[in-house]
């Protein structure tokens, strides 16, 4: 062997391979909504390490509502410049397709978070600590429940003003997960809103055992949801050898001719497809709460502190949805026949599960939980539709859900009594007598959880169920009236208690909010009667924005 | 040796894992029942990388890694909270909210 031959086993030219190296190709402009959410919430936490406590809880709340409004107006802009139609395009190297249902579930994702930042930011409820203003988040998250510890930094006058940064994390996360277009993008999507949610719900200023305990449920569960869906975008790999969308779908329509024979036992093996598509449909299910991957639904909502369940609610809902559409829509289209039946299975047992277990229910924040889970049913059941208005209609449910979820949980922080929140049932009776406008509200929102006409719910339950018959599910349509009507009897049981039973003498009293809780309470009341009364508009955009690119 | 071995290996470490998570009591224990999931997708993802001669997989592989170091750091503070609460770790324990 020549020296130089020798000399090359152990060095290599070192100039020509770094050569070969593309950089990536990034569209800033379609991704700014992305982009500034994430960039405010590093600044963030660079407001938590270095502004002095004083000065953070206006820092912090100015610069969530800020990032959140220009991300919006970014959406908006983008929108307006047509890439929710004509210019619909992947962005960013096949990872994030912008596109009219990203944006559009963009745009309610930022709208929903602002009013529920509102609600985080609320301070006037609880009375002042050693004159410190509280909110709803533990002084110091860390410190043991009934510790000394605890006690010092509640007359410190400490605030957990780290929900902030995580909130504009997890917001992050929820804008690109309906936006992703490949499998991996998809799951860290996941994991980013994910992850700072499990924390967000470990840190109430009461009851915190309980909190804690929802946080460890939520975790544990999610974790171990996520890794089914991990172990699916795996075989799903190992069945098209790309996580892209585009490509999963070509060989799922048998696009691919050329399959190089080594390959054979697993390219294009539908035993990989099925088993890895169920297992990621397993995954997105148990963010959207579908029975029977709901279990942690209810404990996590009673749980956590009433801000974040409201938040997380609304939210995760709408990001678990876009991902959800995008995936049956995208990816599996070929796949039409084998997804269907199971998601008619899934439909049926979660709106009737939802409905039927709420009814049993003595807590408020429980029963809204299960509610959420009778609405996931009435979800799927526009998803099931496999047609352009099943997209727009659930679009549209997603957009008047949010909003109605929000205004009732911010309702729920309003009821107190001396141990924080009075969520047992039995202490709202009277309710309407003792503040009737309060109790009001919360009726509107309950007739529009029920699907009553004049009310978004109803417009939203019209479109889905609409939807679902002409795409050939009657059969799912009837089983959702069944349940809607289920469902509407423990909404009106509600009802009738805050306003037809006697108050009683040792009853909650209803906090007078400040102007942060109020818009909130306002903007869910408006959204609900708005897109009840004059819909047309709103159903127009959805329809518009209803077109997946591929 | 067949790669598709390892693929056996990866469904059998997974099954284990979620088996674990079912079964085992312990908090800690079950959170290390999930990262066994996760790295038995990892197996998986590197397999398919090889077979398919390409190198996603093992790109993805280290995404799962950072993704399980991120939730290792949630994970842990959790449970590290609620066993300071509590002196438990005991996923039984926690049944403070029931039906």
């Amino acid at each position: 062997m020549s020296a130089t031959a020798v000399h090359s086993l152990w060095t290599t030219a070192a100039v020509e391979p770094l050569n070969k190296i593309p950089a990536p190709h990034i569209e800033y402009t379609q991704l700014s909504p992305v982009l500034i959410v994430i960039g405010a919430a590093i600044i963030s936490v660079l407001v938590e390490a270095f502004v002095p406590r004083k000065g953070r809880y206006v820092a912090q709340v100015f610069l969530s509502v800020l990032a959140l409004a220009a991300a919006f107006a970014a959406v908006v802009a983008l929108a307006a410049g047509g890439y929710g139609t004509t210019k619909a395009q992947i962005a960013a190297m096949g990872a994030i397709a912008v596109d009219g249902p990203a944006l559009f579930l963009q745009g309610t994702i930022l709208l929903a978070s602002i009013v529920a930042i509102f609600t985080f930011a609320e301070r006037r409820l609880d009375p002042a600590d050693h004159g410190h203003k509280v909110d709803s988040f533990a002084a110091e998250a860390a410190a043991v429940p009934g510790s000394e510890q605890e006690r010092a930094a509640v007359k410190a006058g400490f605030t957990t003003t780290e929900v902030f940064p995580l909130a504009l994390f997890a917001i992050a996360g929820m804008l690109v997960f309906p936006a992703a277009n490949d499998l991996l993008t998809l799951f860290v999507a996941l994991e980013v809103f994910s992850l700072p949610l499990y924390l967000l719900c470990a840190v109430a200023r009461r009851k915190r055992l309980m909190s804690q305990e929802a946080a460890v449920k939520y975790f544990l569960l999610g974790a171990f949801s996520s890794a089914f869906l991990l172990f699916g975008i795996a075989l799903l790999y190992g069945y098209a050898g790309s996580v892209s969308y585009a490509t999963i779908a070509r060989v799922v329509d048998g696009a691919v001719v050329s399959v190089d024979p080594a390959l054979a036992d697993t390219m294009g093996n539908d035993v990989l497809l099925l088993i890895g598509f169920a297992m990621v449909l397993t995954g997105l299910l148990f963010k959207v709460g579908a029975v029977p991957f709901h279990m942690w639904t209810p404990d996590v909502y009673q749980g956590a502190p009433t801000p974040v369940t409201g938040f997380m609610a609304a939210a995760t809902k709408v990001a678990a949805f876009g991902a959800l559409l995008r995936l049956l829509y995208v990816v599996l289209p070929g796949l039409t026949w084998d997804w269907r039946p199971v998601m008619w299975g899934v439909a049926i047992v979660t709106m009737l599960g939802g409905a039927i277990v709420a009814i049993t229910q003595t807590d408020i924040k429980r029963l809204l939980a299960y509610s959420s889970i009778a609405h996931a049913g009435f979800l799927l059941a526009g998803v099931i539709a496999a047609t352009p208005s099943g997209i727009s209609s659930v679009l549209f449910y997603l957009g008047a859900y949010s909003f109605v979820t929000i205004g009732a949980f911010a309702v729920v922080t309003l009821v107190r009594d001396a141990g924080g929140e009075a969520t047992h049932l039995s202490k709202w009776a009277g309710l309407g007598r003792r503040s009737p406008l309060v109790a009001a509200v919360f009726a509107v929102f309950l007739l529009a959880f029920a699907g009553i006409p004049l009310t978004s719910g109803f417009s939203g339950k019209f479109a889905v169920f609409k939807a679902a018959a002409d795409g050939g599910a009657g059969a799912l349509v009837v089983v959702g009236v069944l349940s809607s009507a289920i469902a509407a009897f423990f909404y009106i049981r509600v009802i009738v208690l805050m306003f037809f039973s006697e108050p009683k003498a040792d009853g909650p009293t209803v906090a007078v909010p400040s102007a942060l809780t109020t818009l909130t309470i306002t903007a869910g009341v408006v959204v609900t009667l708005v897109l009840g009364l004059a819909p047309q508009p709103f159903l127009d955009l959805a329809n518009q924005a209803s077109v997946f690119v591929r | 040796m067949n790669p598709v071995n390892y693929l056996y290996l990866a469904a059998l470490l997974f099954t284990i894992g979620a088996a674990g998570v079912l079964i085992r009591r312990n908090a800690i224990v079950v959170f290390m029942c999930v990262e066994l999931m996760l790295n038995a997708c990892n197996l998986a993802f590197v397999t398919f990388s090889r077979m398919h001669g390409n190198l996603d997989g093992q790109i993805i592989a280290f995404f799962t890694m950072v993704v399980a170091a991120a939730e290792v750091v949630v994970g842990l503070a959790i449970i590290v909270s609620v066993f300071r609460a509590r002196h438990s770790a005991s996923v039984d324990d926690a049944s403070l909210m029931k039906l």
